[in-house]
């Protein structure tokens, strides 16, 4: 591979701000991406870097600076604002975080939406079909073109994503937190695609919030923080640790989980199944959480996570088997009676489950509690009291952004998830389920909530934690099971566990096979 | 051109929005009404002596308000929890149908217990025919926009077969009317010589009652929290299907004391023409005032002056009050336009 001072400019973003209202997302960012390089942007959530790409693309207007992309001859000419046709013609190619495709449609399809002229009155799909042929073996992308892409693994339909951007001629592919969705494994072959696809010419820019991906795909990172370029270094010349520090702006302490002796079992499920429409069923599960433990339920998405979650939520009843909390009856699929007797639930979906996003933070911190005799009297609220209660729990949680009085919508994703904790842990919970509690949250926030659970956990607690995230599952989990086609493995203690047997057990194999 | 979500709304901008939309409304009006011949400056002028110049324009103005008060009310609250009763016309003739049965002299009181066993009745019979859509709907999932909006059409026929039938007035030489009211379950006049009646109160203590509700109970919490967020509140624990059920029978019992008042209040007797829409106009008080109950109040003043007003300007200019409807219905599609431009800046 030449040296990188050789290769060609393709890309130079100069000087672009963007502010939306306030709030100034990107300010003053250059940024140069070289033929054949990739290049990995990183970044806490909210550090501007989805804006920036939205900019490169067009589907937003910089208020300052300028974008210019090589021409077929090797120029740099400057991109024309807001338009993501002309950055399309331009060979930049961008796969969203989620994807852009049609289930109905077949991959064929898909790929060719939108690059047919509309006046011709039958498809000629034996050229794309060649050409299709052609990219997918140079990329190594193997994807069926007929069938629907519905039917696909989410795998595959980011190759499809990949694919439609070579087919549309780019040069430059941007792809947004590309991995949230993968399995290690998953990963795996699309930094090979990315590789290779790089040694063929490709420019490549990564977004992520993942150290370790950064460290294992890239050759250059910029680091971007409160909406400005914070460093820009050689992958080679820096570490984990560095970038961590340079993305957040101070030092990271990550929590530790202290050995700690089981206490007696909290929740049992004994061959439970449950379904959930339109969702992966929960097939015949056996699972046990002990007091001051946490047991960790690994898997890719879809993989009836929700079913188990839903459950142990009290949204659904069982289809069969049978619950047990604290060796007694289970309470039933009624969210009241599980908060009453000392279950605390962090929802998956902060937005949709979680928070009424226009009601107010006081209003939220009483969701669970606006019927117990501190909130009310004869039906009535005692407004003084439910506000006294949420000006308590945001000065304890560390709730910022705003009030009591404040609209909960308005805050952003870590100070709700701590708004949520709030009116968990308020309750002094004996089992907790957070499912996905640290998704989406930026490294300080995940910090507080990993330390609140291991804090729950030191109380006696039980703990569920459903995660995407392998590195939070190895570091607070003490047991991990993984769920796989609505399937539960037995727990494993997390000590005898590597991430390559957990990736492999997410795509079904068994551990022996391993 | 993009959209920007705003992230502080002001109180100043939840008032000076619908009174820009009504302006601009009155504004867009001015055209018709040139093109029909009239100074629109000297139309609205005469609108607004009309409906708030004198004593007896102003009683006018507040019995017209008197149905809308309640029927914005049936809509508003309903609305928040994102129920769609469009069946607040059907509603109010049940209200009334139940209010001349019970009150045109089956039963014999004295009128402390006979007013408020009509106004209970129509209340009752309100709710009841809200009953259905809401069975269908939390049961079956049928929408409710279609079911509420065809019982209106129901129900007006059902009134019309009584009429003709069994509770027709045997004095009627004929005519599809019911037997009047007896004075016992006549709601008193609030001035005499006027045609302001006790509904106006019952009306006006509704409205402070739903806003208590909505804003200071549990129950209203809960309506507030399913209307926002269904899933959330199902997720807190709430029992979303009964919150819905609970609001679906406060929502038709308010649009049946509607029909009470027109009947027990006003007219005196049942007839096919009770409602001149009330039920519909109610949609458009509810929105206006952005399904808040204080504001359904006003909202529900200003629609019944432009009636009222419109009514007045016609007999004056000669001119015809349909101009009424176009005005209301302007200020509903100006009032939407500016409750986007609550939400969301405009950026260039």
């Amino acid at each position: 591979m030449p040296a990188g001072g050789e290769r060609p400019v393709v890309l130079r973003l100069a000087g672009i701000t963007k502010r939306f209202g306030k709030l100034v997302a990107n300010d003053a960012i250059d940024l140069e991406l070289r033929a054949g390089e990739v290049m990995a942007l990183l970044g806490e959530n909210g550090a501007g870097k989805t804006t920036l790409m939205s900019i490169l693309f067009g589907h937003y207007v910089a208020d300052a600076g300028e974008v210019a992309v090589a021409d077929a001859a090797g120029r740099l000419e400057p991109l024309p604002a807001g338009s993501p046709g002309a950055a399309l013609a331009r060979g930049v190619g961008m796969v969203h975080q989620h994807f852009t495709l049609a289930d109905n449609l077949s991959v064929l399809e898909n790929i060719t939406l939108g690059t047919e002229p509309l006046w011709r009155w039958r498809r000629r799909s034996g050229e794309a079909r060649r050409l299709l042929d052609r990219l997918a073996r140079d990329a190594g992308l193997e994807v069926p073109l007929d069938v629907r892409v519905g039917s696909l693994s989410v795998g595959q339909q980011q190759r499809v994503e990949i694919l439609k951007a070579l087919y549309r001629g780019a040069r430059i592919l941007i792809l947004d937190e590309p991995t949230a969705v993968l399995t290690p494994q998953e990963t795996d072959a699309l930094f090979a695609t990315l590789r290779r696809l790089a040694a063929q010419g490709m420019a490549v820019i990564f977004i992520s919030h993942k150290l370790g991906e950064v460290m294992a795909l890239s050759e250059r990172v910029a680091v971007l923080r409160g909406g400005r370029k914070v460093a820009e270094l050689a992958t080679a010349a820096t570490d984990r640790e560095t970038l961590a520090e340079t993305m957040v702006g101070r030092k990271v302490a990550t929590p530790k989980r202290e050995p700690m002796s089981p206490g007696a079992p909290l929740v049992e499920l004994r061959g439970v199944s449950a379904r959930l429409p339109g969702r992966t069923a929960l097939e015949r599960a056996d699972l046990t959480v002990h007091a001051h433990q946490i047991v960790g339920i690994a898997g890719v998405s879809g993989n009836g996570q929700q079913a188990l979650s839903a459950v142990l939520a009290g949204l659904v009843a069982p289809a069969e088997g049978e619950l047990r909390l604290a060796g007694g009856a289970w309470p039933g699929a009624d969210p009241t009676a599980l908060t009453s007797a000392g279950i605390g639930r962090i929802p998956e979906d902060r937005h949709l489950e979680g928070v009424v996003g226009d009601m107010t933070a006081a209003e939220n911190l009483a969701l669970e509690d606006y019927a117990g005799q501190e909130c009310q009297r004869w039906g009535i609220l005692r407004g003084q009291a439910v506000r006294a209660r949420a000006e308590r729990l945001i000065a304890g949680f560390d709730v910022r952004g705003g009030g009591p009085d404040h609209l909960t919508r308005l805050l952003s994703g870590g100070n709700m998830q701590k708004l949520i904790l709030a009116r968990v842990l308020e309750r002094d919970p004996r089992f907790i389920l957070a499912n996905q509690p640290t998704r989406g949250l930026d490294i300080g926030a995940v910090t507080y909530v990993h330390d609140r659970l291991l804090e729950a956990r030191r109380r006696g607690a039980g703990v569920l934690l459903i995660s995407e995230e392998l590195e939070e599952l190895l570091t607070l989990a003490d047991r991990i099971a993984v769920i796989y086609r609505g399937r539960l493995s037995a727990p494993i203690p997390t000590e005898s566990l590597t991430v390559r047997e957990l990736g492999l057990m997410m795509a079904g194999q068994s551990r022996h096979a391993a | 051109m993009r959209l920007e979500p705003r992230t502080e709304i002001g109180p100043l901008v939840r008032v000076a929005a619908p009174v820009c939309a009504v302006l601009a409304a009155f504004l867009l009006c001015a055209l018709p009404l040139a093109l029909a011949g009239a100074d629109p400056l000297a139309a609205y002028g005469r609108i607004l002596s009309g409906s708030l110049g004198s004593g007896f324009a102003l009683t006018e103005t507040l019995s017209r308000a008197t149905p809308l008060i309640l029927t914005g009310l049936a809509a508003a609250v309903a609305f928040r929890a994102r129920l769609w009763n469009i069946g607040a016309e059907g509603q109010l003739y049940a209200g009334a149908l139940a209010a001349v049965a019970v009150g045109s002299g089956a039963l014999a009181a004295p009128s402390w217990l006979l007013v408020p066993l009509v106004l209970l009745a129509g209340a009752a019979a309100g709710a009841l025919l809200m009953l259905g859509p809401a069975w269908l709907k939390l049961r079956l999932n049928v929408d409710e926009v279609v079911t509420t909006l065809l019982l209106n059409f129901i129900m007006l026929l059902f009134v019309g077969m009584m009429l003709e039938g069994p509770m027709q007035d045997p004095m009627s030489l004929g005519w599809p009317q019911s037997a009047p009211m007896i004075d016992e379950a006549t709601l008193p006049r609030l001035w005499a010589r006027t045609r302001v009646h006790a509904g106006l109160l019952v009306a006006l203590l509704a409205g402070l009652a739903i806003w208590f509700y909505v804003h200071r109970t549990t129950w209203g919490f809960e309506l507030r929290a399913v209307g926002a967020n269904p899933s959330a509140a199902r997720f807190a624990g709430m029992k979303v299907r009964g919150v819905m059920l609970r609001t679906a029978l406060i929502s038709g019992a308010l649009a049946g004391l509607a029909g009470v008042g027109e009947v027990a209040g006003l007219k005196g007797y049942l007839t096919q023409d009770l409602s001149p829409g009330y039920g519909y106009a109610g949609i458009v008080v509810a929105m206006l005032a952005q399904l808040d109950a204080r504001g359904v109040v006003v909202a529900a003043l200003f629609i019944a002056s432009v009636f009222v007003g419109a009514d007045s300007m016609s007999r004056a200019l000669g001119i015809s009050s349909y101009i009424a409807d176009l005005i209301v219905a302007t200020s509903l599609l100006t009032m939407l336009i500016a409750g986007f431009l609550v939400r969301f800046r405009i950026r260039p």
